[in-house]
């Protein structure tokens, strides 16, 4: 099946593009599409384990099954805010 | 989520009713500095619907804790200068006590949830500045927020 990745950040550095389209084996989680993607980029890697992944615009687990045409985002951990870390 | 400048007056009013004596409000201003060196500006780049998404669940969350609580949240993105606000909260209570909470409660929820990231360029180069592993459902982190809220 076609699924859309989204990136953001050090991550869509690292793949140089901020949306891919991909086709991956059904059945398919957002973790098998992130496990595709690192083996295409493998700076991606390192990144696993503080990632965050949303499927169609929400939050969601790495073992949700995905259907055909998903948006998979993978988000870095979040900086939003005016300081630059947590204790601000 | 704008590209333009905030406005503090206008998100308050968003917010403010007849029955809310207490607006309490919140500007984030890009500073001139971060470990100790000098920062020069910053970009700000987001997922945009889950963005929104993010912080319409962070305004259902006061309201949950905080009952009779209004939120208005405005962050900015793009490219931002020293002393840009980046982002603007104002909270409305029937009390302060409860609009100040709410107020503190959201830039927490904020820098913990929202799918926003910042793009530092100091002296000599850039860096993204990686926070919080985004989960809206890690009670660990509510609890954080929650009790800053409280202090």
């Amino acid at each position: 099946m076609q699924v859309t990745i989204r990136l953001f950040a050090r991550l869509r550095e690292i793949t140089g593009s901020g949306e891919l389209a991909r086709e991956v084996p059904t059945p398919a989680d957002a973790q098998a599409v992130w496990e595709a993607l690192a083996q295409e980029f493998p700076a991606l890697e390192q990144y696993r384990p503080v990632i965050s992944c949303a499927v169609n615009e929400q939050y969601a687990k790495f073992d949700t099954p995905l259907t055909e045409g998903d948006e998979v985002a993978f988000l870095p951990p979040v900086s939003g805010g005016g300081g630059f870390g947590a204790r601000d | 989520m704008t590209l333009e400048p905030l406005d503090l007056v206008q998100t308050a009013q968003a917010v403010t009713s007849p029955d809310c004596g207490a607006v309490a409000t919140f500007v984030g201003v890009v500073r001139d500095h971060n470990q100790g060196r000098p920062v020069r500006s910053l970009d700000y780049e987001c997922y945009e619907p889950l963005a929104v998404k993010s912080l319409e669940r962070i305004a259902a969350e006061a309201a949950v804790e905080w009952p009779g609580a209004r939120l208005a949240i405005a962050h900015r993105v793009g490219s931002l200068q020293i002393g840009d606000a980046s982002v603007v909260i104002a909270a409305a209570s029937p009390h302060r006590a409860d609009a100040f909470a709410a107020c503190r409660y959201a830039i927490e929820r904020v820098k913990q949830i929202v799918p926003i990231w910042k793009h530092e360029h100091f002296d000599g180069g850039e860096t993204w500045i990686e926070g919080a592993t985004a989960d809206p459902d890690d009670e660990a982190a509510k609890r954080i927020a929650r009790e800053r809220a409280r202090k």
